[in-house]
């Protein structure tokens, strides 16, 4: 069984209370961190250890905190946990298992950048994972790990568990710090980047839920003990979120780079397809990432495989289809979240993401011209790389990645009128 | 009615953070958990509370799905319609849901008991298909267990039975 880092004991009964999570270790790291390291240090400590942002970007971790701006203006850090990427759910069961985890990575994180205000800012539509930080936050300032002079180390932290209200556009980043902010949540131009301005115009930090999570077992255990799992570029573990046509769907946590095949068809992890079916195609890193066919399953998961797959590790969302799925219908429902979702600031998103719903919806459920598909694909191409923030170029995924691949799938739903697996429903009832 | 004890919440929310401002989302959740939606009255106490016009909080309020402007059910079922959902059967559930219900998604049966929704990926794709209650997730969702989580919430409130409605407000 491979080192679990971030999941370790985490069905540990009451893990989520101060007393047990102590006797697991529990605020050693920060101790520590306290103890034997100043700031500067730390972030070199990190650097080391090779851990990069999980949340999506798989941004070099230490590196973005060396990037904060040395100027006198006060300093913020903000957890992401705004967990909204289709196929994605780990930061949920982090924060409703092991939240204490959670709150000594944002207590390293702020000694380190030198920050005495973070926010840890939580999706609406998970109340319980709020309720449980919030809690977790609260035993923490009694016990002394959060307030003034922690520990008697003379340092500093508040922390405010901020919860959203429904947009996935708040889990980018600036529109997260838009939305913290009190407005609506409509990204902003980069650069300048949160390191340099960010919240209320201070220098920002803002890291996924799992990579601050990651922080204590990192400190307590050290860079190289972390750098010794995973690949040379893709150092340590991660939690990939398995979901869609498999036998057991769920979060497993694996070191990086072993191949797909392991997390889909393993015992101990996914357990093969549902219902013993043939794979069809298997999306890599959440909606937004390219789906890949199945021929390639043996791509492993450290970020430079998946990208020279031609996809992105994304946020670990993998998502299974299996031989019976049709791709058009799938590819349909992937765009009609980002339709729903797009904040509707910049002209290519907004029209885009609606006009490609149109024409998808045409070719599942009826009307669809031959002439539609190549007409998805230039719309595609009139908004990856031409739309103001990434949500954009996520929509454009499903759809060129689906039409690469199966093309004919498409050109059937042109010449039966509609989806062929529908149709063929509908006829039998 | 946005009582006084709510209202006190909002300062206290406001006062946590650098700039009041940053309080309208909490302040929102708050108003809103007293009287279910979004009323005037509540747009209105946070505008007060953070010192902002109504026009601001209504156009911040308007951006977010989970804010209510009308009234909803006094369960609402929200059913994740995201991709890992789709492949594990949601539109099958929703659909059972909306012929036990009576009413289509987006509506709310007319004793004021249920709304239907639909919801965007929820961070439950392991546990596919899932609802939420009221925020709160039932996972692993049969047709079975929908029935008999139907039943259950029909006995909470009182209800006899749930079953199809002949006549049904839409209510969106």
């Amino acid at each position: 069984m491979p080192e679990l880092i971030v999941t370790k004991d985490i069905d540990t009964p009451g893990l989520d209370t101060l007393e047990v999570y102590k006797q697991h270790e529990g605020y050693q790291g920060l101790e520590k961190a306290l103890r034997e390291y100043q700031p500067d240090d730390l972030v070199e400590l990190v650097k080391k250890s090779g851990l990069r942002g999980r949340g999506g970007a798989g941004f070099p971790t230490g590196l973005k905190w060396s990037f904060l701006a040395k100027n006198d203006k006060p300093r913020y850090l903000c957890c992401n946990s705004d967990e909204s990427e289709p196929g994605t759910f780990k930061d949920r069961m982090l924060m409703e298992k092991n939240p204490h985890q959670l709150v000594e990575g944002v207590i390293i994180t702020s000694y380190a950048c030198r920050i005495n205000l973070a926010f840890i800012y939580v999706r609406g539509e998970l109340p319980y994972a709020a309720r449980q930080v919030e809690r977790a936050v609260q035993e923490a300032y009694a016990a002394g790990y959060l307030g003034q002079n922690i520990l008697g180390s003379g340092y500093s932290l508040d922390v405010i568990v901020h919860r959203g209200a429904g947009a996935y556009i708040c889990g980018e980043e600036s529109a997260l710090m838009e939305s913290l902010e009190g407005r609506r949540g409509y990204p902003r131009l980069k650069p300048p980047f949160p390191a340099a301005i960010g919240l209320y115009g201070g220098p920002t930090v803002i890291n996924n839920c799992e990579t601050l999570s990651a922080l204590p077992a990192i400190v307590r255990n050290g860079a190289e003990w972390y750098a010794s799992f995973g690949t040379e570029k893709s150092r340590g573990t991660r939690i990939f979120c398995l979901s869609g046509h498999v036998k057991k769907p769920g979060n497993y946590e694996m070191p990086l780079g072993l191949p797909f095949r392991t997390l889909i068809y393993d015992e101990q992890y996914g357990g093969g397809i549902l219902n013993d079916k043939k794979l069809k195609a298997f999306i890599p890193g959440g909606s937004s990432s390219p789906m890949l066919p199945a021929d390639k399953v043996d791509v492993t998961t450290d970020y430079e495989a998946v990208a020279a797959a031609g996809s992105m590790s994304g946020s670990g969302g993998v998502i299974v289809m299996s031989e019976d799925t049709c791709i058009v219908g799938a590819v349909l429902r992937m765009v009609e979240f980002y339709r729903d979702e797009s904040c509707g600031k910049c002209t290519p998103c907004r029209e885009g993401t609606y006009w490609l719903t149109q024409l998808l919806h045409r070719l599942e459920h009826g009307g669809g011209k031959q002439k539609d598909i190549d007409l998805l694909l230039d719309i595609c191409d009139n908004l990856a790389g031409k739309s103001f923030c990434p949500l954009g170029d996520a929509a454009t995924s499903p759809i060129v990645s689906g039409v690469k691949l199966f093309r004919e799938e498409f050109e059937e739903h042109v010449r039966a009128g509609g989806c062929p697996q529908r149709l063929a429903l509908a006829r039998a009832h | 009615m946005i009582s006084e004890q709510a209202k006190q919440r909002m300062y206290a929310l406001a006062s946590r953070y650098p700039v009041a401002r940053s309080a309208i989302l909490p302040a929102l959740h708050v108003a809103q958990e007293e009287e279910g939606y979004l009323t005037s009255e509540g747009i209105a106490t946070v505008a007060e509370v953070l010192n902002l016009t109504t026009d601001d909080v209504k156009s911040v309020a308007t951006f977010y799905t989970m804010y209510y402007h009308r009234p909803h059910g006094r369960k609402v079922m929200s059913v994740c319609t995201g991709i890992s959902c789709y492949l594990r059967g949601c539109d099958a559930l929703v659909e059972h849901l909306e012929e036990r219900l009576g009413i289509k998604r987006g509506e709310t049966t007319a004793d004021g008991n249920f709304t239907l929704e639909c919801a965007e990926c929820l961070a439950s794709c392991g546990t596919a298909p899932v609802l939420q209650v009221n925020g709160e997730f039932v996972e692993n969702v049969t047709p079975e267990l929908a029935d008999s989580l139907l039943d259950e919430l029909g006995r909470e409130l009182k209800v006899k039975k749930v079953e199809v409605r002949a006549e049904t407000e839409i209510r969106r």
